[in-house]
């Protein structure tokens, strides 16, 4: 670990502002920074505070929700606002990490958590996204976990969050502050970026821009779930995982919200499977299409060829389950 | 001067267990002061001032050797008192023979001795620093160049051809023996199968890492060292540092998991010494989780092939095991992986057969129920695919074929319960409801299936000593090095002693973890409670007769002229007939100053008369997403065999984490060797899948009524280990059950049975 200098920050725009200077970073509640600086993977050499801002609320707000930057992942889980109207974030949220990580994560540094990339977390190994230029050691190593939509040859790491693939499929808003002072809002589909030759470069956050709120619309019509694959029945990262919201009409699919986790460098907005769907009936086949959709640029990398399969058969099965349909099986 | 064998006290109270202390669920002793915290480990100890802090920097490749390195600006970082390499680190024995002596445990284990890297994450620095943030910090500004051996071999499958004969396996056994005619019985066979298993590396990752402290007085050395056999821990550590014996003392009264992990020495302990001895303060160092990967043993990946013939009826006529695993070139540790099924069936045709395979690994070692845990996974899983073969019940083609003495030395057993645990086993798992054919049990999404397994493992007893102290006022102290690694030692030992002395459990107070005590076994091998609980015994024995003699000469006791064989201590009185007086009054009178016991012995006999084993029986019951492969365990159940139960609470803990362990084994855990350079991919607890609370519903551990007449005077079997074999095979043969799917190749993770789930989708 590299020594560093601690403030905590005061409001908000003191926080952005210092946030700005060269090797100065945000902490919440340091479930991934605390572990990546002690590993020498992150080498901030000063940190903000930012637990004690005023951003813990849960507000109602034009039919939807606004959630603080700093409210807990345990508590966002629970609160009935996000249990009665969007249970895919809800279920989302109980999915990942354990009791104990949940209670100290926030929900904004959710979204920032790097990747589990098993050669990200070895600094003796090449990394693109921890050197640039160094190469990529997962491409011929073992890359079971690794990415099958939206990759590049520069990283095949995954997202990890399971929080911000349900914010994906609810088109969730992110509010910022940036140092100047101003605000603005992105929509989440915005605010992550796939790897191309600079997976260094995570998201489309400014220097210092401070993440204060995340917004929800109100849900859109239709039943929600999220599905995660994994390796045990908890505290292991999804191997797939699905976030839909699916709205039948007289056997029929007026509207969809598909987003999938564990397969690309972001949260992955399904866009091809909601198009595919729109209007279809809520028939395996549909869904089954869907999957087809969603994959057809999938590429993978022998350790994660199972990935897939896997994807199509988890991605067909929840979007029957969601639908109301049994499956033929 | 103490008793010795013969093993056997004129009167055997544990044998009587007149005050029923023996056999009673008494809570662990030290559970309050665990769960408050004040149960020390070696990491916690802030007893000396001074302690500096010590931190390891791994080599990054995985053989070669340094050709520079420069630690000056670690040196000149703030609070760093020093940086030890193998220039200028103290003197230390050169390293051990590569083929172990009598014991692996017992012998030099320098580090820092060389420029030479043997494996991916051997230690080529140590910071000494007045914080353990300024060591870490240091150990970053470290510059190492290597020069990388092109020759370095790392990869099981890759170099298996390369593979040799050991001369013998761990724990003493051959690697090679035959009976028979393999080749003719299994080539006549009317049913047989040919399979090959593998299975991966494997690592403990006890809760607590691996921790040492070190402090120097002169010339002597104390360690605070999370160790399971002190006494090991304290000869390799003197012989590594050339000091006498007397001159290193181990403390490890409380240890935080071990599975064989805590049985050597590892880096930690030795470079604290080191570095102690450099900077002239105390140094602490715990490895780090990822560290703990490469510098601590791992259970060796490695191939079985199993080979079993059989009549029609299911007579089993050949059994060969053939096992190839994991060795290196500067150690050779050769899991008895085929010692397992020497001993499970008959069958007049057999061979079990060893090799070694050398890679420029980690060293290999022992990992809970080392050998009968890989070995019981090809066993049986292959008496599973014969029994599928025979179209035959699998619980069924095991009994047929129990055998009648050990298969392999021909002794009687001196007691075995495995087909009894078949049977109760069966009935209380519900084995009827099992689904004759694969794949034909649903429940919603799942597909279910049951499984079942032998499990097996060997009842060991080992040379202790202990001495046993009472005080006038009634009160006994217990002291031996035996060691408490979370098994319960303290609590079981806490109740051999207040039986044997006829006190209440709250009148005894036990001692453990530390070199100055008597030496005992340690923990390790399922031997710990035997060894050190028959120690006991002797001890107290020793103290009913010196007190029988005390009061039978006494003319002021009602017990004068009492036949000092016939002495009992029961009931917190010293009763001879109807004759009786409080031990008390007689110690307060006769011993005022207290009086202690000595008790020894020398472990088994050299040329044993019986073959000794707890022996279970494993049935899992698991579901299998039919989507998504995703399997998940249901309900566990394991019976045994286990001679006389000290204490059932502490057994079943004992027997469900090891089961729980199995999980693992079977579905979860796999260390992933990088074939590039050695590194063990995965290392740290997010990505080293052991199982959590979640993988784990319904467990069950059941220890049958069996009377052990042989193995030890307590009538007992070790639970530390048995309870983790046969799960993984057991657990693989329900998701066959569940799926028709026979996964051969270890952890069984959903993307090796996703190919043969049923097209439940429109693919």
């Amino acid at each position: 670990m590299i020594p560093f200098t601690y403030e905590r920050a005061a409001d908000a725009n003191s926080a952005a502002k210092a946030a700005a200077q060269p090797g100065a970073k945000f902490i919440a509640g340091g479930t991934n920074l605390l572990d990546l600086m002690k590993l020498e993977i992150e080498r901030p050499a000063h940190l903000i505070d930012i637990t004690r801002l005023p951003l813990r609320q849960i507000e109602a707000k034009d039919g939807g929700v606004r959630i603080g930057a700093q409210v807990p992942n345990s508590d966002l889980a629970a609160h009935p606002l996000i249990r009665d109207r969007y249970p895919v974030l809800s279920k989302a949220l109980l999915a990942g990490a354990s009791g104990q990580l949940r209670n100290k994560a926030s929900t904004g540094g959710n979204l920032l958590q790097r990747t589990r990339c098993y050669y990200f977390y070895d600094t003796s190994k090449a990394c693109n996204k921890r050197e640039p230029a160094s190469g990529c050691a997962a491409l011929q190593g073992f890359n079971r976990i690794h990415a099958i939509l939206g990759a590049s040859d520069s990283c095949i790491a995954v997202h990890p969050s399971d929080m911000a693939v349900a914010l994906t499929a609810l088109e969730a808003s992110i509010e910022t502050m940036l140092p100047d002072g101003s605000k603005r809002t992105l929509p989440i589909g915005e605010l992550h970026r796939l790897p191309g030759d600079t997976p260094h470069i995570e998201t489309t956050l400014h220097p210092g821009e401070l993440i204060t709120a995340v917004v929800l619309p109100p849900p859109p019509p239709g039943n929600q779930t999220y599905r995660k694959v994994r390796d045990r029945a908890s505290y292991a990262f999804a191997l797939i995982s699905v976030a839909a919201i699916v709205r039948v009409e007289a056997g029929r699919i007026r509207d969809s919200r598909i987003a999938l986790g564990g397969v690309a460098h972001k949260p992955w907005r399904a866009l091809d499977a909601e198009r595919a769907l729109r209007g279809k009936p809520a028939s395996m086949e549909s869904f089954a299409n869907a999957a087809r959709a969603a994959l057809r640029s999938a590429k993978s990398y022998g350790g994660n060829d199972f990935k897939i399969p896997l994807a199509h058969r988890v991605l067909t099965r929840t979007l029957a389950e969601v639908a109301g349909i049994e499956g033929a099986a | 001067m103490a008793t010795r064998s013969p093993l056997s006290p004129a009167i055997n109270p544990i044998e009587e267990n007149r005050q029923g202390i023996i056999g009673k669920p008494l809570d662990r002793v030290d559970g309050p002061l665990k769960v408050t915290g004040r149960a020390k480990y070696s990491y916690e100890y802030r007893g000396v001032k001074d302690t500096t802090y010590g931190f390891i920097v791994g080599s990054t490749i995985g053989k070669g050797r340094i050709s520079a390195i420069d630690t000056s600006r670690a040196e000149s970082a703030p609070r760093v008192l020093a940086v030890v390499t193998y220039q200028n680190a103290p003197k230390q024995a050169p390293l051990h023979p590569r083929e172990p002596g009598p014991s692996r445990f017992d012998r030099s284990e320098p580090f820092l001795f060389s420029p030479e890297v043997r494996y991916f994450g051997e230690p080529v620095a140590l910071i000494v620093a007045e914080t353990f943030e300024a060591a870490r910090h240091a150990a970053g500004l470290v510059s190492v160049r290597y020069v990388k051996d092109p020759q370095a071999k790392f990869d099981l499958m890759t170099h298996q051809s390369q593979a040799y004969k050991p001369k013998g396996v761990n724990a003493g056994m051959k690697a090679d023996t035959s009976e028979g005619d393999f080749d003719g019985a299994f080539a006549s066979a009317a049913v047989k199968i040919d399979v090959t298993y593998h299975l991966p590396h494997e690592h403990s990752m006890p809760m607590e890492p691996h921790a040492t402290q070190a402090v120097w007085e002169g010339d002597h050395l104390t360690l605070y060292s999370g160790q399971q056999v002190a006494a090991w821990a304290q000869s390799s550590v003197a012989k590594t540092l050339q000091l006498p014996l007397e001159n290193v003392r181990i403390l490890t009264p409380y240890v935080g998991g071990g599975f064989g992990s805590k049985v050597p020495i590892h880096a930690q302990a030795v470079l604290a010494a080191l570095g102690a001895k450099v900077v002239r303060r105390p140094v602490k160092i715990a490895q780090t989780r990822p560290q703990m990967f490469a510098n601590t043993n791992h259970r060796p990946e490695c191939l079985q092939r199993m080979r079993l013939g059989a009549t029609k009826d299911g007579t089993l006529t050949a059994i060969a095991h053939d096992v190839w695993s994991q060795t290196t070139p500067f150690d050779e540790f050769i899991e008895q992986t085929a010692a397992f099924s020497r001993v499970m069936y008959a069958a007049p045709n057999r061979f079990h057969r060893h090799w070694g395979v050398m890679l420029d690994l980690p060293t290999s070692d022992i990992m809970r129920a080392p050998g009968e845990e890989p070995g019981s996974v090809a066993q049986e899983c292959g008496m599973d695919e014969l029994a599928v073969a025979l179209d035959m019940d699998p619980i069924e083609l095991r009994i047929k074929n129990e055998p009648t003495d050990d298969p392999e030395t021909h002794l009687p057993f001196s007691s075995r319960s495995l087909v009894e645990c078949y049977r109760e086993g069966a009935q209380r798992f519900g084995w009827s409801k099992r689904p004759k054919r694969p794949g034909t049990l649903r429940d919603g999404r799942w597909l279910v299936g049951y499984g079942v397994a032998s499990a097996m493992f060997p009842t060991y007893l080992r040379p202790s000593a202990a001495a046993v102290r009472l005080n006038a006022d009634g009160a006994a102290i217990v002291k031996t090095d035996m060691t408490d690694i979370g098994t319960g030692s303290y609590t079981v030992l806490t109740q051999v002693a207040a039986e044997s002395l006829g006190l209440p459990t709250d009148k005894v107070t036990v001692e453990l973890g530390d070199t100055r005590l008597p030496k005992s076994a340690g923990s390790g091998g399922s031997f710990g409670a035997a060894s050190a609980g028959s120690a006991i015994l002797l001890a107290c024995e020793q103290l009913r007769s010196q007190i029988a003699q005390l009061v039978s000469k006494d003319r002021r006791s009602p017990l004068a002229g009492a036949n000092v064989g016939e002495v009992a201590l029961r009931g917190g009185n010293v009763v001879a007939g109807e004759k009786s007086e409080s031990l008390q009054a007689v110690l307060s009178r006769l011993a005022p100053s207290g009086i202690e016991g000595k008790g020894e012995h020398q472990g088994a006999e050299k040329q044993p008369k019986y073959s000794s084993h707890v022996f279970g029986a494993q049935f899992a019951e698991v579901g299998v997403d039919i989507d998504t492969g995703e399997i998940r365990v249901r309900r566990m159940l394991g019976v045994f065999g286990s001679g006389r139960i000290l204490n059932p609470k502490t057994a079943r803990s004992q027997l469900i984490g090891g089961m729980i362990m199995g999980i693992g084994a079977g579905l979860t855990e796999e260390s992933v060797v990088d074939p590039r350079d050695g590194s063990f991919v995965n290392r740290d607890l997010a990505e080293y899948h052991v199982p959590v609370h979640a993988d784990v519903t319904q467990i069950e551990a059941i220890c049958l009524e069996e009377k052990e007449p042989y193995a030890n005077p307590l009538g007992i079997k070790g639970l530390g280990e048995v309870g983790i074999v046969g799960v993984a095979a057991a657990l693989a043969n329900a998701v066959y059950n569940a799926t028709g799917v026979r996964v051969r190749e270890f952890p069984i993770t959903l993307d090796k049975v996703l190919g043969g789930l049923p097209d439940t989708i429109a693919t």
